[in-house]
């Protein structure tokens, strides 16, 4: 699949995000005053940024709106209604917080617990397409979850916590890997299959339907990207997971927490970029290619 | 919304005859030049005269080779248009409600005023029929000629998609699949017609017929003539081969 910058900015921020705002939602940091201005100016601040490059990727974006009616069907309608609905009901509870130095639990544990369902959402927008047999695993949403969870953690300064969190987004890109390498063959599409002509004998490509360029080859036809995949895995358990909590190992202080979110998150984007280009689906099997 | 129908009335589709289609791609240009000038956007060529120009196409024309255990390979051409699958993935993940399976007919289409162009759709679809237009930036897809089959304005004969119109082979059936008793069930009956992919569960509508069995006459055996006959040659060739196998 087409690693679009877009949708990994939006996939990245949104979730760092919505991560924190579901650790300030249970109160696990209860920041008052100007820390807290500025710990949910992060958490709105991010996941608007991340909702806005989203945005980017429409061709009509003028009609977003529409996106909120389907949630009864569809993954990304529910996304969007959760994402509006957890930045709606977290509002009471930031504004009490950085006005009135009052957090209010109930807004703050329901907007938690809404900011974590929108992850997950998220998360099942690409789990949802059997298309793509890599991401049409349950080993999907762990990754989009903890990777969320670990960078919110961070962000609210919860150092022991994040670590944790950093070690278990590192065993679940590791199992969505592995997972992932074998899930191609186990959905069982070929060439013969996709002809139906498997059953005469062995299919290949002899032709293909035009000499040139096409959207079904650029958007889902990426081949580019897989060839430094190992590289890029250990670049994304290395400074995504492992280096920052290597990092939170040693005393808090805003320098490390810096220093292991700077590593997560450009950790992230390398694990994000190969989420996509990695991913084959399965109409490249008429193109002769995967 | 965008939940598919419990049933639908009808299952208007095509049925494809693998056997028959000779790859002359008049059905492509046929659905182009019909949904270029009918119903929704018109589909865009970008960059048509310049190094390289691509474009949007509802159907589109690959060429396939059979290598068979025991008979020569075979080329086989595969149209390729959308399905109208019963489980239609493309429908249940689209936000806005602009794609939909029609209840009376089962054709699935897309409302181009709601779509967003988010392109979830296409990412849905196993087969690669849905395409964003280069122009539009909405959600193209096979109609099924939907402003021609129920169109009163044209004469009868051409109450049909552009495509099966167009076909000089007669490659490309229309017709009611949920209808035993109709031609194209008959036809899928009678040549066992097969779904592209099923291990998707999709249950498409359209259906392909494979080619069928060729006859066996009493000729030596082409496949194997077609392998290099070292061992056999004569003359100074025959004796370059077997100095070069000794070495």
């Amino acid at each position: 699949m087409h690693p679009a910058p877009s949708l990994i900015l939006f996939t990245v921020l949104s979730g760092a995000g919505f991560g924190l705002l579901v650790w300030l939602g249970l109160g696990l940091r209860a920041p008052t005053g100007f820390a807290a201005f500025i710990l949910f100016g992060l958490g709105y601040g991010l996941a608007g940024a991340g909702l806005i490059a989203a945005a980017f990727h429409l061709g009509h974006p003028e009609r977003a709106l529409k996106a909120f009616t389907q949630w009864r069907s569809s993954w990304l309608s529910r996304e969007a209604v959760l994402a509006a609905a957890t930045l709606a009901v977290m509002a009471p509870h930031a504004a009490s917080s950085v006005f009135a130095a009052t957090p209010l639990p109930v807004f703050g544990w329901l907007g938690a617990v809404l900011a974590l369902v929108t992850i997950f959402a998220t998360a099942m927008i690409y789990a949802q397409i059997k298309a793509v047999p890599r991401w049409h695993h349950w080993s999907t949403p762990p990754v989009f979850l903890f990777a969320a969870l670990a960078g919110g953690a961070a962000l609210a300064g919860q150092a022991m916590l994040a670590l944790w969190l950093m070690l278990g987004l590192a065993v679940a890109m590791i199992v969505h890997w592995m997972a992932g390498d074998a899930q191609f063959a186990s959905a069982g599409s070929t060439t013969g299959t996709a002809t139906g002509l498997g059953k005469l004998g062995s299919v290949r490509l002899l032709e293909p339907p035009h000499s040139g360029q096409n959207y079904l080859l650029r958007e889902m036809v990426h081949v580019v990207g897989r060839k430094h995949a190992t590289k890029l895995r250990l670049i994304a358990l290395g400074a995504g997971a492992v280096l920052p909590a290597l990092l939170l190992l040693f005393p808090a202080g805003y320098m490390v927490i810096a220093l292991a979110l700077i590593a997560h998150i450009f950790g992230m984007l390398a694990q994000r970029w190969l989420f996509f280009a990695e991913a084959e689906h399965v109409v490249g099997l008429y193109y002769g290619k995967r | 919304m965008t939940s598919l129908p419990e049933k639908t009335d009808k299952k208007l589709g095509l049925v494809i005859d693998l056997d028959t289609c000779v790859g002359c791609h008049a059905c492509v240009i046929s659905c182009k030049g019909w949904n270029t000038e009918n119903y929704g956007a018109p589909l865009a060529d970008l960059d048509a005269y310049g190094a390289s120009p691509e474009g949007t196409f509802l159907n589109r024309v690959h060429s396939f080779e059979v290598a068979r255990e025991d008979a020569t390979p075979m080329v086989v051409h595969f149209p390729k248009s959308c399905l109208h699958c019963d489980d239609a993935p493309c429908v249940t993940v689209c936000p806005t409600g602009a794609s939909y399976k029609r209840v009376e007919d089962g054709i699935v289409l897309v409302n181009e005023s709601d779509c967003i162009g988010c392109g979830l759709c296409a990412w849905a679809c196993p087969y690669g029929a849905r395409e964003m237009d280069g122009a539009e930036k909405v959600m193209k897809k096979c109609t099924l000629c939907v402003d021609r089959i129920y169109n009163e304005n044209l004469p009868e004969e051409d109450r049909e998609p552009a495509c099966v119109r167009t076909c000089p082979a007669g490659a490309r059936h229309f017709g009611d699949l949920s209808d035993p008793e109709s031609d194209v069930s008959q036809l899928v009956a009678a040549r066992g017609g097969i779904d592209l992919m099923p291990e998707q569960g999709t249950k498409p509508v359209n259906k392909y017929l494979p080619p069928r069995a060729r006859d066996a006459l009493d000729i030596p055996d082409l496949a194997s003539m077609c392998e290099p006959q070292t061992d056999k040659a004569k003359g100074f060739l025959g004796w370059l081969d077997r100095t070069l196998e000794k070495l």
